[in-house]
Formats: C-alpha cells, structure tokens, sequence
C-alpha cells in the first residue's frame, strides 16, 4: 500500500507549479476573463503543449509521453490551482482518454498524435438543454453516417475541432466522432458562467459522424469517459480548492478588525478548519480515484464518483467562503475571489452535476450489495 | 499511488490470515458472545491480548524486547484489519497501550519500564488516564487536583472525571497541580498511581445513554512516592502533551453502525412512496456518507504512508473525529426517522437491529465531546495545521490561584 504521490510525481508537479507560476500568472487569466473574443489562452496552450503535457499520458508510439495517469492527476491539480485558461480537460481528459478507452486503432493513430502535439482541441457534446438527457429524451440522430441535431451547451465548442457526440442511430444510443471544421456544422459561442472557458451551441445538419465504442452502447461509452474524466477533474477542483483555502489564509492573516488579525477570531478559524476538513476528504477520495484510473481498476466508476463528489462539494464550499473571509474585499471584480467561484461551478456542473453522481454511486453500491 | 499490499505486506497479511483462522476460531469457540463490560467478557479480553503478545500481534510497533512486534505500522494496520475481518476486538487496552504506557515508557526511569510495560503488552494489567476534571472540560490545564511534597512523597488531594475504565483498571496517570502560585501551564505534575489503592474512590458516572463505562475519580489523601513521578516537578504540562498526541493517533476509528447498516435497513424499511433506500433525499444523504467514510479510511492510509516513507503523520488524523462523530449522530438520526413511529421504540429484545441505531444516537453526543470537542479539534486544526493565531487567553500569565472561577 503506497498512497501519496511517488518522488518523480512530486518532482513533476513542483514543476509544472513553477512552468505555471510563470506562464499562467493571473493576468493570464484575467486577459481570458477581460475579452469577450477570446476564451482561452493561445500562448499558455502553445506551451503546455510544449511541456509535453496535452500527450502526458498518450502512449509514445502516438506521439505523447507514455506517463502514468497518476502523473496526469499531479499535472491536472497544478492547472485547478492556477485556473488555468485553456481547453485541457476537453482536449485531454475527454478526446484522449476516451479515444484511448475507446477508440479503434485508426482512430488512435490519426488524432492521439495530433493531440499531443497541440494541433487539435476537444470537446463532448451531450446535453441538448436544461436537465439531464436520457435515453427518452435524445434528439439528436445520426442516419447513413450524417448527423443532425442540436447541442447546447458544449464546453470549449466555440474553439474545439473534434467533439465526441451522443446521439441515437436506428433508435439506439452512440457516441460519435464529429470534425467540427468540416460540413455539416455551424456553432455559435455563449456566455459562460466562468468566462475564462468556453461555451457554444452547435447546429449538426448532416455533419459526416464516425462511431465510438459499440453500437447502441451511447450511455454507457459516455458514462465510461465520464468516469475518467471525473477523475481528473476532482484533481482540478482539489488544486482550485486549496488554493482557495490558502488565499483565505494569507487575507485573514493580514487583515486587522477590532484591533487584531481576523485569522485569531474563532469564527474565521473554525470556517478555515472546515475547509480545510473538506479538502482533505476530497484528497483521499481523489487519490483513490487516481489509483483506480491508473490500474484500469473494476472499482473505478464507484472511486471516480466519491472522488468527484467529495471535490465538487470541497470547492464549492472553498470558492464561496474564500469570498466571505474576504469580506466587501471579496466580492469586487478586482479581487481573484470570484475567478475561483466561478470555475468551482464550471467543473461541478460539465461533466454531470453531483446530484448525478450521487445517484450513479448510490446504485453502483446497490449493484456490489446485491451481487 | 498503490491501493495493493507490496509483496512483503501481502506475505504478512497472508500469515497474519492463517494465525487469526486458528488462534480467532478457537477463541470464540471458547468464550462465545460475551456481552460487554462483563467480568468473563474481560476475561476473554485478557486472554485475547495475552494469546496476541505470544505471537508477536500485540503492540505490533514496539520492539520485541519489550514485549512487542517489532513491526512496522503498516503491518499494525494490516493486522488490525484482518483482525476486525475475524471478528474479533476487544476496547479494554486501546487508552493504556495508546496513551498512558507510551508516556510512562518516554518519562520514567528503566527500573519503572520494565516493571509495567510487558504485563500491559500481556493484558494483565489495565491501564487509565486521569487528565479530566469538573473545573477542566476542553481546559484540561485548569484542573485543581493537588499533590504536596511531604518528604520522599506527595499527598494528592482532588478529583478527576469521564475517566473511561476507572473502575476496572489496575494503574493510572495523574495530572496533578503542584504550584499554584504560577500560571496555570506551569505548576503541573504527572504522576503514574495504583488505582486499587484505598485512598482512591471510583463512582461510576450514568450517561445519558444508559451506560456507566466512565467514572468520577477521587483521591483523599492519596500518598505516592517521588518516584511515581514522570516527568520533573512542573513540567507536567508537557509530559501530558506527548500523551494527547499518541491520542490522536490511538482514537480513531469510530464504533458504531456505518453506511453498509445503514443503507441494509433502507432496502428493507417501507417509506410514503416504496422501499426507503428508493428515497431520493435518502440516496444523496447516503453518497454523502459513503464519500466521508472512505475519504476518512483514505486519510488513514495517507498516513501509513507517511509513516512507511520515516515521515512523521501531522495533525490532519485530528478530522477524523470531527467526521466520524459527526456523522454517527445524523446517520443514527436518520435510520430512526427512517423506522417512522417504531423508531420510538429502543428495546433490543424486540428489535436488536434497529436498537444499535438508536443505542448510537445516545451515545454520538457522547463521542462529539470525549478526546477534545468538535470545537477543540477546529482550534487544533486552524492553529497546529494552518498556522494561525491562538485563541486569546486571558489567564496565560495570571497564576492559577488568582484566576476567576465563576464560583
């Protein structure tokens, strides 16, 4: 039993704090938030790539690095902490892990490389409106390998060039590969909640769509890149969490009222120790997560639904006391407070809201009792 | 990052499987389900522990030479879970070996070590600590227990509470005050006593759960000799300290039902609409309490590991009694809203499942305070984890005589 990161990840995350540290200051951030054109960071992007990152845990064979995912969890936490500006998730945590999960062969060698090397951004396609999209309730239709519908909203849509799509085909659920800078598309970008990523609605008319995984196995191929990508995410929020937790540290130790710091009053402390509490729990949850999607594990989707939980609820709980320590402080624009809010919500919600998640744990857990 | 047993782990856990299969089986059969706080059930306990040192299995980290493992903590752990796996675990020894013979074994002399350490190893003689006092809840420095010098002894004067065990333990350690003209930190004195002595009076205290499992504890004109004392004269404060942190590393885990109980009374119970495990607000409750669960679980092991690579666990074992006692309150609630107007009902003759839920509601009050409060271990949390400020105390550097009372 080893449950920590391993010396070589420790020194790999020191690392990419310190690329971060210089490449992603909050200005970087800011200059995403600022610019209604842009919604993420071309040049951050150009060196992520460059560090090797986007192909991290891309076999070498196409073009990536050939790490472990533990190694990509230590990458993801650094870029939570940073809120870094840039489709990595998408691109990384969807389009690479699920084509490696799920993908054929042809599929893997033309888009694996030319993710690694930066030249192509992802994005899943899911949701066609307020609410969850079940089975009873997809529209979107895939006929003679041309796919039509509406999808709304899709994260990083405005920027991304392959999306992963759910639609149904002969009344049976896929997912499907879509090239979004071919025939047949037409997107439009929207407001996003966290500015510094993107949002878009896109129009499928006859778009050439080429399956994922098997036939009529949509839900549970999306369900699976989910699980991955849960994982990963969870690191995401544990990075943006505790950078929120020390923010509210360091603003309570420098700030003075009714004659001494507020970090000595009980009530700040006792707020800073649940944070604290909570991100912990989320630590052990996402560690365990990161075993599980390291080991192709059977206990991965159970681990990536508590490690995604655990995360969502130790965020939120981070973002929004973060704004309260601060105070008057912290509800102003030029303050970072809302920076970390506001993607606290982007991440509990793009892949599948908690309250989704707990179901899905709760009836994993019925599924292992009654077996 | 490995959830698997390493190769040397899986050989332990493999032997430590084949010792429990035969030495487990052939103890129940000989003792049966004893029912707690019995003198046969302390008697299996004692048998239990002294069966475990023979073997190697008690005291697991100690060195050999005196009556332990010398093992690893890992290895602690390994057999702490298969030995819950078989069934078997016995409370009486987890406050002496944890706490109270670790610090006699850091502040006495050898003579002392020798006499004491390997018959609590055995399980022949039980130990307590007697820290809390009426005027000291969360305050524990404020107590007023006094020990006066009288030639090559002292004479102890005063009385102690929620001492877990007192009444069937055989040796305790006393934090006495022994200079009450220094702030209240600075004139304490540790002492290890014989609690059969006669000068030392044990009432049992009735919780409000039903149980008398704690007691008050007074001494009238108790005489102990010099050197009785661990630590020097004054320094008690800090020899209590080393004991509090091996208690953070000894109370852990909570007993008690957990999610799995939980969530079987759920699939059987009826609610307004079907079974009550289909319950909606039930299900998050229950993923809420999954994730706590096993993020604490995971927390332990973060430990371990810790403690495998020669690094020294922090403070962060203190959430998990935030969590755990927490969280045994609201779970326990809700399996007896859960059982609807049966849930009034706490007879275990008619309903021995549901009865531990409400046996757990009764003493999760219980389990919020013992070893620091919920609030004390935020302040250990915030000060000793994050750094910040201490409370402001207002008798830091008044002495402990002249510190107002309130009565």
């Amino acid at each position: 039993m080893d449950f920590d990161y391993s010396d070589d990840q420790k020194f790999l995350k020191e690392e990419a704090r310190k690329f971060l540290a210089a490449h992603c200051d909050v200005g970087v951030v800011r200059g995403v938030l600022d610019n209604a054109d842009r919604s993420f960071d071309e040049k951050l992007w150009k060196g992520v790539a460059e560090q090797g990152w986007l192909g991290a845990s891309i076999p070498e064979e196409h073009g990536g690095l050939g790490l472990g995912r533990v190694e990509l969890c230590a990458i993801a936490e650094e870029l939570g902490r940073a809120v870094a500006p840039i489709p990595f998730a998408s691109t990384v945590y969807v389009l690479a892990e699920g084509l490696m999960a799920y993908g054929s062969d042809a599929q893997k060698a033309s888009i694996l490389p030319r993710i690694a090397a930066g030249e192509v951004i992802g994005c899943l396609a899911t949701s066609e409106g307020p609410g969850v999209v079940g089975p009873a309730t997809l529209q979107c239709r895939v006929d003679g390998g041309k796919l039509s519908g509406t999808k709304i909203p899709v994260t990083d849509g405005d920027v991304a060039d392959i999306a992963l799509v759910l639609a149904s085909e002969s009344g049976r659920p896929g997912l499907f590969l879509v090239d979004l800078k071919g025939a047949g598309v037409s997107r439009e970008t929207l407001k996003s909640l966290d500015p510094t990523r993107g949002v878009a609605k896109i129009v499928f008319d006859g778009a050439p769509a080429e399956r994922v995984g098997d036939a009529g196995a949509g839900f549970e191929v999306v369900q699976g890149v989910l699980d991955r990508a849960a994982v990963l995410l969870a690191f995401e929020q544990l990075g943006g969490a505790d950078r929120c937790l020390e923010m509210a540290k360091e603003y309570a130790l420098g700030r003075y009222a009714f004659g001494r710091v507020i970090a000595g009053y009980q009530a700040i402390k006792h707020k800073l120790a649940d944070m604290y509490v909570k991100n912990e729990v989320a630590r052990s949850n996402a560690y365990y997560g990161a075993w599980a999607l390291n080991d192709g594990a059977q206990e991965l989707p159970v681990a990536a639904a508590a490690a995604r939980i655990a995360a969502s609820e130790a965020f939120w709980f981070a973002s929004k006391e973060n704004i309260q320590v601060h105070g008057g402080m912290g509800f102003t624009w030029d303050v970072d407070c809302h920076l970390y809010y506001r993607r606290s919500r982007q991440l509990s919600l793009v892949a599948g809201a908690p309250k989704v998640w707990k179901e899905r744990l709760v009836s994993e857990l019925e599924k292992k009792n009654a077996a | 990052m490995d959830f698997n047993d390493s190769t040397e782990e899986a050989a332990y856990r493999e032997k430590a499987r084949a010792w429990l299969a035969e030495n487990a089986a052939a103890h129940r059969a000989k003792w049966g389900e004893l029912k707690p706080n019995t003198p046969e059930h302390m008697a299996a306990a004692k048998e239990w522990q002294a069966t475990k040192a023979s073997a190697g299995y008690a005291c697991i980290t100690w060195p050999a030479a005196i009556g332990g493992g010398g093992g690893t903590p890992i290895q602690s752990v390994i057999f702490g879970q298969e030995e819950t796996k078989a069934g078997l675990g016995y409370g009486y020894f987890t406050i002496g070996l944890g706490m109270c013979v670790p610090t006699v074994m850091a502040f006495s002399d050898g003579e002392t070590k020798k006499r004491f350490v390997s018959p609590a190893v055995r399980g022949d003689e039980i130990w307590c600590q007697l820290f809390s006092e009426p005027a000291g809840g969360s305050d524990v420095a404020a107590l007023r227990t006094r020990a006066v010098k009288d030639g090559d002894e002292w004479v102890i004067n005063g009385q102690k509470v929620w001492t877990t065990g007192a009444h069937y333990c055989d040796y305790g350690i006393l934090l006495t005050r022994t200079d009450p003209d220094v702030p209240k930190h600075k004139g304490l004195t540790m002492f290890w006593i014989d609690m059969k002595d006669p000068a030392v009076e044990c009432r049992p205290i009735h919780q409000m759960s039903g149980g008398r499992e704690f007691n008050e504890v007074y001494f009238t004109d108790l005489r102990v000799k010099d050197s009785q004392r661990l630590g020097e004269v004054g320094d008690g404060w800090k020899v209590a300290l080393v004991t509090l942190m091996n208690e953070r590393l000894a109370v852990g885990g909570s007993a008690g039902p957990n999610y799995r109980e939980i969530m079987k009374l759920a699939r059987e119970l009826a609610g307004a609409t079907g079974p009550s495990l289909k319950d909606q607000s039930f299900r998050e409750k229950l993923a809420d309490w999954y994730v706590q669960s096993e993020g604490l679980k995971f927390t332990r092991f973060r430990t371990m590991t810790a403690l495998s690579r020669g690094q020294t666990p922090g403070p962060e074992s203190s959430i998990g009694k935030i969590i755990s006692a927490n969280q045994l309150q609201e779970l326990a609630n809700t399996a007896v809203e859960m059982e609807d107007q049966y849930g009034i009902l706490s007879d275990p003759e008619v309903a021995p499942a549901e009865a531990a839920f409400q046996q757990s509601l009764m003493w999760a009050p219980g389990l919020r305070i013992a070893g620091g409060t919920d609030e004390i271990l935020k302040n250990i949390i915030a000060e000793r984890v994050l750094g910040l400020p201490g409370d402001v105390r207002v008798d830091k550097d008044v002495a402990f005589k002249d510190m107002p009372t309130g009565r």
